[in-house]
């Protein structure tokens, strides 16, 4: 139990890598690495494809990189209608580490650019939700 | 390789509302496919149903709908990739004819998603993809293709009047072909900016508009496949399946290596295809792209070779996948103005392709009796992506 917290709504409740959102809670955005082969996972993964390993460690994500693309959606999946209009995007921190989340509302949307330099931080909403937002750098 | 052909298609109208239920829905497909190919259940080996959960009640279709179509007591499975579920079925029926295990199956395609509303339909879409670590911001397919469209448009010039010229494109083949949604002519001051008579201009996940997306849809839509000997005794025009690529790709768009150069999926699968049948992107005479929203089509373009990566604006400016255009692509409206009813759509995209290589699409029909013709079909924001060709004798 644990990650039913994630999101504005979360469509899952039970995974092994619920501790995201105990550190969400905590101030901080991290990812697993595996012990054994040195792969960094963001998203968190419980399990490393890459040698089966299933020895896991968590790492902070870093801190800035530049957001490689976005949108507003000015419509909202059942479940969200009270959100839109909402920027969603994909932020590139280099060495193939990559974060898709929401953008900050404090962000004007004529301000938002691919390419810009930003930054993330951990959001809690009124519901007691937990997630992650992209702001500026 | 002539080894597995096409025998007979068979598609409903593309509808909202359909007037009736999922197996009355399949029957209509299937009849028509029947009567194309000339043949009864006996002649028929096995059958494959496709489609995507969860927008009707019924669990585990394929035993409901084959015995509703007179198909028992003949084996039957389900098969399921999304959007692309109908051209995964050919490549299961493929697979199963190939290997001698059945000679003649029937690949039936069917959706209905006007049992739900619109807003639990893009739910459903987002679900699609990935739930743990995507859904929970509240994503949906028009704000994931929309994710492509701003990165490819910053970089490669491509401009909302590009968008906008592949729906009108779309809307001209729309308007002739009687089993579209959306028959309507589009112009340009349907895409203007702040005029409330607009009616393709509002956003929906910007940069993507109204008039880039594609609507929901009832339909179904029957393939029949035959080994060659079969589909010698049987047919008189067999449409030969000549090659086949699929691949996947990484679920979360934190994974995606390059959201400037289209789906990759596209690249893999038309490679795969291309290999298989001995051709290349320009023996093509006609294609069938998946075009869900506007920039999914430019992307097709550059994953199947028809354009350089960045390029693919080219040819819809120049008006080149037009009907009288170097490589006509979508001249029977596609998704934009078929509408996209999931399960359904790559069966509906290979009976178009079939029926254009037997000189039989009336208004719609490229000049010149193509030889070779192509499916995209995409499953998902490029989650699963199969191109299959096809070629007469």
């Amino acid at each position: 139990m644990g990650f039913e917290k994630f999101g504005r709504k979360s469509f899952a409740a039970i995974t092994k890598t619920a501790r995201f959102v105990d550190l969400l809670a905590e101030g901080k955005i991290e990812g697993t690495v595996c012990k054994d082969c040195g792969v960094k996972f963001f998203p968190p993964r419980a399990d490393c494809a890459k040698c089966f390993s299933k020895n896991m460690d968590w790492f902070v994500m870093p801190e800035k990189g530049k957001l490689e693309t976005f949108t507003t959606a000015y419509y909202a999946p059942l479940g969200f209608e009270a959100d839109p209009p909402y920027t969603m995007g994909v932020v590139d921190f280099g060495n193939g580490l990559k974060l898709f989340a929401r953008v900050a509302k404090e962000i004007k949307l004529e301000e938002v650019k691919v390419g810009m330099d930003v930054a993330i931080r951990p959001v809690k909403y009124d519901n007691g939700q937990l997630s992650f937002e992209v702001t500026k750098a | 390789m002539k080894e597995v052909a096409v025998i007979g298609v068979g598609q409903t109208s593309f509808v909202r509302g359909y007037e009736g239920s999922i197996r009355e829905l399949a029957f209509d497909a299937f009849r028509e496919a029947m009567q194309d190919a000339g043949i009864t259940q006996k002649d028929v080996d096995a059958s494959v149903f496709c489609s995507a959960p969860e927008y009707d009640k019924q669990r585990s279709p394929a035993g409901v709908l084959a015995e509703y179509l007179g198909l028992i007591p003949q084996p039957t499975l389900y098969v399921e990739t999304v959007c692309s579920s109908s051209s995964s079925g050919l490549k299961v029926a493929y697979g199963l004819i190939k290997s001698g295990l059945h000679d003649v199956i029937v690949v039936l395609g069917f959706q209905k998603m006007s049992e739900i509303s619109s807003a639990e339909s893009q739910e459903r879409m987002g679900r699609g993809s990935d739930i743990q670590w995507e859904a929970p911001f509240g994503t949906m397919m028009p704000a994931y293709y929309a994710l492509y469209a701003q990165a490819y448009m910053a970089k490669h010039g491509l401009t909302h009047d590009d968008l906008m010229n592949v729906r009108i494109k779309s809307s001209t083949y729309g308007v002739i072909n009687d089993r579209a949604v959306y028959r309507k002519p589009i112009k340009p001051g349907d895409f203007k900016q702040g005029d409330p008579e607009a009616k393709m201009a509002g956003p929906v996940a910007w940069p993507l508009r109204v008039g880039d997306c594609c609507a929901n849809a009832d339909g179904s839509s029957c393939i029949i496949l035959a080994n060659a000997e079969k589909a010698k005794t049987l047919s008189k025009k067999p449409v030969w399946v000549l090659g086949i690529g699929a691949a996947s790709e990484a679920v979360n768009m934190a994974a995606r290596p390059d959201f400037t150069r289209g789906l990759s999926v596209g690249y893999t699968a038309a490679g795969q295809a291309y290999k298989m049948a001995g051709i290349t992107a320009k023996d093509v005479k006609v294609a069938e792209v998946h075009d869900c929203f506007t920039i999914a089509e430019i992307m097709a373009y550059e994953g199947l070779g028809f354009a350089p990566p960045g390029e693919g604006k080219q040819l819809i400016r120049e008006k080149a996948t037009y009907k009288e255009g170097k490589i006509p692509v979508n001249v029977d409206g596609g998704l934009l103005s078929k509408g996209h009813p999931i399960g359904a759509t790559g069966g509906s995209q290979i009976r178009t392709i079939v029926l254009q290589l037997r000189g039989e699409t009336g208004p719609m029909q490229v000049a010149g009796e193509p030889d070779i013709g192509l499916v995209h079909n995409i499953g998902g924001v490029g989650l699963y992506g199969n191109v299959t060709i096809f070629g007469r004798d």
